[in-house]
């Protein structure tokens, strides 16, 4: 109890600001929860279908927008250039293929989950069972990253234990989704994105302004840098290209791994359960295809801000390590690198995480951050983690304490509404297909209600355990995540709706090979269920078929198991006749007349 | 099925496809396959053409072409009398 005075007693300004925001948003969130309580199945799982389409594409963009997006994308773009331009266009073209191919047929559909459309229409409960399982571990995989993202959220802004904010969040989700279900998660979700994008925006608009004199981030990067003479992409190229490091705005990667790797992302982002239930909870066909372009606004606020965000963050950080005369010719001159000495106050405040951290290798007292092509100096800036960027930024601009409180809020915001959304399709998949789908199907709704909170409950608690004993293999989620998405889930959603004659077999062979090879060529480089000493060959790109990335072979996958669905169906008996009914039935939004 | 529905199914693929095929060719065209080709052009300022595609182009592209889909869709529905009431 001393432990806790002392801790609030020695709370700075900042600190104590950062706790009354983010207090004051979980107030919010719960205060939502209750007004927002979910009282039978159809609640439960997609709010009753009444969400008003702009609502739910708020929703969607909180839901969709996790830690990662929020916190490491921008950094990613920051160090990465032009190559991190798979995961803007990646994560944002998967919802017109969601838009045009998925989203309004589930919705005529009508039914409560992912798993259930694919049991229906392959008239199959493998089949429903592999998706169930695909969902779960592609879930189960992603949630872990946004416990552990809000754990060190709380840790690096409050300086409270790890584990103190991770059981904060757990409690948080519990309460308003355990209540509210998807009724309850929607309308936070839509308050969650709220805060998360003032948050962002807010620190890029006034960074936006002072390099460049242009309020939108998005003009401001391509605007001129304030008392350079020069555009600011430009001057970015040219400082990165002096210091050794590659150029900013052209292609360093292989142009296949490239493509492959966008239209992994975008087929993953389209398959991806948790936002495909969403659009289940709209009134309408008509609106779900609207409210996927209403979605596609409000995250597009946030990714067409984030390369600007990345870029002059980036700028910054070299110009404040080298203020000066960049060019490789003048390196002889002395006096141009920063005094460690002289370092600003957020350095010293990043140091003391461990994420940014400085060796004098040759010991002038300077700074010398150097890339790999710089000759004659050794790069001492031996950390820069990605993942400060967007945290440090307005420590960096020397923007007031509200905005850095603002930033950690948001983050809290973005990890919290990820994760629930993702907990909700976990539950409704196990009390909705597993338990009322399969094995209780006469579960009354009250039973089916309560077993879904019970769920959900159970979903949060594995969670949290993972959190708080991270897996190694936490940080190669993504690719599996997106991996299983791209070549099991989509496949078998799209040929659902548009091609009648794939049947139950062609289905459970496709969704298995599909995953299967994509399983199997990630685990090749990342080892067997990521133990990384079983890897069959080092993750390097001399070794990768074709110089194709794990990450990246989810368009593999998808196309094995279009091929392999089409040809087994082609030899085996077609549908029975009131499926083929159901599928015609799904392409028209209102009645067809026969 | 009957021949309204047939072509109204023909045209929904229609309108999908060509909506596709911009689709690809704002992301996977001028940002990732001729990028460093209209790199030389330059927009708004210093954007090279290609890096402005692949970082703010095809976005704002890919919610265009998602509203116009909506539309013209819910334009068909009508046409062909499949409306929801």
């Amino acid at each position: 109890m001393s432990s806790i005075i002392t801790y609030f007693t020695a709370m700075s300004a900042l600190q104590a600001m950062t706790f009354g925001v983010v207090l004051a948003t979980f107030a919010l969130y719960i205060f939502i929860a209750i007004k927002a309580r979910a009282g039978t199945t159809g609640e439960f799982y997609v709010a009753g279908k009444g969400v008003h389409p702009v609502l739910n594409g708020m929703a969607t963009g909180a839901d969709w927008m996790s830690a990662a997006s929020f916190i490491s994308m921008a950094g990613l773009i920051a160090f990465k250039g032009y190559d991190a331009s798979v995961f803007l266009m990646g994560w944002t073209g998967g919802y017109c293929l969601l838009a045009m191919l998925l989203a309004p047929y589930l919705r005529k559909y009508g039914k409560f989950t992912v798993p259930e459309f694919i049991g229906d229409r392959y008239y199959s409960n493998t089949a429903r069972v592999v998706a169930v399982i695909c969902l779960i571990v592609a879930s189960l995989t992603y949630v872990i990253g946004q416990m552990k993202g809000i754990g060190v959220a709380f840790s690096r802004f409050l300086e409270l234990p790890y584990e103190v904010g991770l059981g904060v969040g757990m409690v948080i989700v519990f309460i308003y989704a355990v209540l509210g279900g998807m009724k309850g998660v929607t309308y936070t979700q839509i308050a969650q994105y709220c805060v998360l994008i003032f948050a962002y925006t807010v620190p890029a608009v006034f960074i936006s302004l002072q390099l460049t004199g242009h309020p939108l981030p998005q003009l401001g990067l391509g605007g001129e840098l304030q008392g350079s003479g020069m555009f600011l992409l430009e001057k970015l190229d040219k400082t990165l290209v002096d210091l050794g490091f590659t150029q900013y705005t052209t292609q360093n990667g292989s142009t296949l791994n490239i493509f492959l790797y966008t239209m992994s992302l975008m087929i993953g982002t389209a398959g991806l359960p948790h936002v495909i239930t969403r659009f289940f909870t709209v009134p309408k066909v008509k609106d779900a295809r609207s409210s996927v372009g209403w979605s596609l606004i409000f995250i597009a606020i946030l990714y067409t801000t984030a390369p600007a965000v990345g870029a002059m963050a980036r700028l910054n950080l070299m110009e404040t390590i080298r203020p000066s005369g960049t060019a490789q010719a003048a390196q002889g001159s002395e006096g141009e690198w920063l005094k460690y000495d002289e370092r600003p106050q957020w350095f010293k405040n990043w140091e003391k995480t461990g994420l940014l951290k400085h060796e004098d290798k040759n010991g002038d007292g300077k700074i010398q951050y150097v890339g790999p092509n710089y000759k004659g100096l050794e790069n001492e800036m031996v950390k820069v983690d990605r993942d400060i960027m967007v945290l440090a930024n307005p420590e960096i601009a020397k923007l007031p304490n509200w905005v850095i409180a603002l930033v950690a809020a948001g983050g809290i915001a973005a990890a919290l509404s990820t994760a629930a959304g993702l907990l909700l399709a976990i539950s409704s998949s196990i009390s909705h297909d597993l338990l009322k789908g399969i094995i209780i199907k006469n579960m009354s709704d009250k039973k089916e209600l309560l077993a879904g909170r019970i769920a959900m409950a159970g979903a949060i608690v594995v969670a949290g355990y993972f959190g708080f004993n991270p897996p190694g293999f936490a940080a190669q989620v993504v690719a599996l995540a997106f991996g299983l998405a791209a070549s099991s889930i989509f496949p078998a959603l799209m040929m659902g709706v548009f091609v009648k004659r794939v049947n139950n077999i062609g289905a459970v062979c496709g969704m298995l090979s599909g995953l299967g090879i994509t399983l199997v060529y990630i685990f090749w480089f990342k080892g067997w269920f990521f133990m990384a000493d079983t890897a069959m060959a080092a993750n390097t790109p001399e070794n990768w078929f074709l110089g194709i990335a794990p990450e990246a072979f989810g368009t593999v996958g998808a196309l094995v198991n279009f091929a392999v669905a089409y040809l087994v169906s082609r030899i085996t008996p077609e549908p029975p006749e009131h499926i083929q009914h159901l599928v015609e039935d799904i392409r028209v939004p209102g009645v067809m007349k026969r | 099925m009957s021949s309204d529905s047939q072509k109204y199914w023909k045209a929904n693929i229609r309108l999908v496809s060509g909506c596709l095929v911009v689709w690809f060719i704002v992301s996977y065209g001028c940002g990732i396959l001729f990028a460093p080709a209209l790199n030389k052009f330059h927009i708004l300022g210093g954007y090279p053409l290609g890096f402005w595609f692949a970082q703010q182009g095809s976005i704002y592209s890919f919610v265009i072409l998602v509203f116009f889909y909506a539309w013209r869709m819910n334009q068909l529905d009508r046409k062909f009398g499949v409306q929801e009431d």
